[in-house]
């Protein structure tokens, strides 16, 4: 079973603050998940080429051609805050 | 112990944004350098959900370009991955990187160092995506405030990284200025460091000798210049010793970053917790086939590399070896030293006149190689006017000074001004005239002073603005003095 601070890892990580109900609740949900993508291992796969995918499709390459962006007012117009066209955040630990 | 019974072991881990027209994963234009902010983004650069990555095929070509020079093994199949971290420069919250299936793997880099050759290993290289900019400033109101600017966001981004090979750094330095000039012949990147199309972060541990070296490392950043690296990894080689000498114990492993203002490195010690990226194939984007046949046209399209244009110049050109390496840190230069060499059988003059005179005047006039009029052509019939006696060669460096600001070519400026004068009677005219004019040297000659003959030729160089033979005048003047 996963244990309790495996759950908050995950949850900090993913910038939730669970309190202890939830994260009780979390840790269930995600242990059946994981039960389920467990039994995956059940399949024999000693012949199989190991792959990442399932769909055998190669990457399609693009030319190096520049196509129009959007405009300014079109990128922040879902900004929550803006200042000289460029989003604003709440200040981030910087490195000095 | 002693700062003597210390070795130092530093890996590099170098970045390097691409020269292409558009960003990694889109179409957008990847020429940010002078962009209004958030004017070069689209719903892929931004992250929006939904939106499918599409991979620049320049972009795959250069780091493979990259790949063969530096030796490495190409992947015939390479993929991308996901690498999970949470700030605001991501947009994604994810950047698209390359985990366990690079496009290059081990490969490795000659550095020169003292005349001694060294092997740097290289451990891989790998293409991903650049992150938007961000501005750390105070709103109008005075709050902290961090400002975003996506237009860089997804430019793609080569991450070269070496093995832990250096031991001082002196070869750091000698290995980034070698790698530097590699990609910039390849024409694969501006590889400039103030622009951040070339940044490096350094891995140095020091131990002491006869204790096995350990994991433990330091990583330094915010390194802007190739003095920077050089003298935050001389400052924490210093730092780490003195660890040693008061604690007998190595180092905390951390990250520490460079201060330029005050020459140190600080702890960037954060409340986060250890980096957890959770790499995962990225879903959006199929494994990429390597073919043979795109190594093979690559490897056909490879231009000429900084080590075999050294052995060129060398055995070729019979250079000498410090005009050689002045050339090759300056691309533009040896392109112009490779055109007019094409016309001119002799090269170290070439270089002589290159890499003294021109040069300087270039500088003296705020100008550059690009910009000023002065063609491998026009250099070369400048060069030839003296072989052939036209001019000598005081002439050839004030003709060069006009060139360079005129815009004119040698020829035209000597049909202006007239050219050197050989002429015995003209120049038996003058000297005579000059020592007619300047009786008092005359008699410090006779007197047992040598030096005023050569004022007496100084004289008549200057009369005739330079243009006269100044052998034939030194005789003519001996003559007349009854030497």
């Amino acid at each position: 079973m996963l244990d309790r601070d495996t759950v908050n890892h995950v949850a900090q990580l993913a910038y939730l603050a669970l309190d202890d109900e939830e994260s009780s609740e979390m840790r269930l949900q995600l242990a059946q998940i994981l039960d389920l993508f467990e039994s995956l291992s059940l399949l024999q796969t000693d012949q199989v080429e190991p792959t990442a995918r399932v769909i055998p499709l190669e990457l399609p390459l693009r030319d190096d051609e520049v196509k129009p962006s959007l405009s300014q007012d079109q990128v922040l117009q879902n900004a929550p805050r803006i200042e000289d066209g460029h989003i604003v955040v709440p200040a981030v630990l910087t490195d000095s | 112990m002693d700062a003597n019974s210390f070795r130092t072991v530093i890996g590099l881990e170098v970045h390097v944004q691409l020269n292409t027209e558009s960003k990694m994963f889109c179409s957008c234009s990847s020429g940010y350098a002078d962009s209004e902010p958030n004017t070069l983004v689209c719903p892929v650069c931004l992250g929006m959900p939904g939106v499918l990555p599409v991979v620049n095929r320049i972009a795959v070509e250069n780091t493979l370009l990259t790949g063969l020079a530096l030796g490495c093994q190409i992947a015939s199949e390479s993929k991308f991955d996901r690498k999970n971290y949470a700030y605001p420069d991501l947009m994604k919250w994810y950047q698209i990187s390359q985990y366990d299936m690079p496009l290059c793997g081990r490969g490795s880099l000659k550095i020169s160092l003292d005349d001694r050759d060294k092997q740097i290993g290289i451990t891989r290289v790998h293409l991903e995506e650049d992150t938007a900019k961000m501005i750390h400033g105070e709103s109008k109101v005075g709050h902290k405030i961090s400002l975003i600017d996506a237009n860089r966001s997804g430019v793609p981004l080569m991450e070269i990284v070496s093995d832990p090979d250096m031991t001082s750094p002196e070869e750091a330095r000698a290995y980034l200025t070698t790698l530097r000039n590699i990609l910039l012949y390849l024409d694969v990147s501006t590889a400039n460091m103030q622009d951040g199309a070339f940044r490096c972060d350094a891995n140095i541990s020091v131990w002491p000798v006869g204790i096995d070296t350990g994991d433990v490392k330091v990583e330094i950043k915010n390194m802007n210049s190739f003095r920077a690296v050089f003298k935050a990894l001389a400052f924490e080689e210093e730092r780490q010793s003195e660890v040693w000498v008061k604690t007998g114990q190595p180092p905390e492993q951390e990250t520490r970053g460079w201060v330029e203002a005050s020459g140190e490195t600080v702890s960037q010690r954060s409340k986060e917790y250890a980096h957890d990226y959770r790499y995962f194939p990225e879903p959006d984007l199929p494994p990429l086939k390597v073919t043979d046949q795109l190594i093979s046209s690559l490897r056909n399209a490879m231009p000429e590399l900084p080590d075999s244009i050294y052995k060129r110049l060398i055995e070729h050109c019979e250079l000498r070896s410090s005009d050689a390496l002045q050339l090759i840190d300056d691309r533009p230069l040896l392109l112009f030293f490779d055109e007019a060499v094409n016309e001119y059988a002799q090269p170290q003059r070439l270089a002589n006149w290159m890499l003294n005179n021109f040069v300087q005047e270039l500088r003296d006039s705020e100008t550059d190689l690009a910009s000023n009029p002065v063609t491998p052509q026009r250099f070369v019939e400048l060069l030839q006017l003296e072989d052939d006696g036209h001019i000598n060669s005081k002439m050839t460096a004030e003709l060069l000074r006009r060139m360079v600001t005129s815009g004119k070519s040698a020829k035209e400026l000597v049909a202006e001004t007239g050219g050197q004068i050989t002429d015995d009677d003209e120049l038996q005219k003058m000297v005579a005239k000059i020592i007619k004019d300047n009786p008092q040297a005359v008699a410090d000659f006779r007197a047992g002073k040598k030096q005023a003959a050569g004022f007496l030729v100084g004289q008549v160089m200057k009369a005739t603005k330079g243009r006269a033979n100044p052998g034939m005048v030194n005789k003519r003047i001996g003559k007349e003095l009854g030497l």
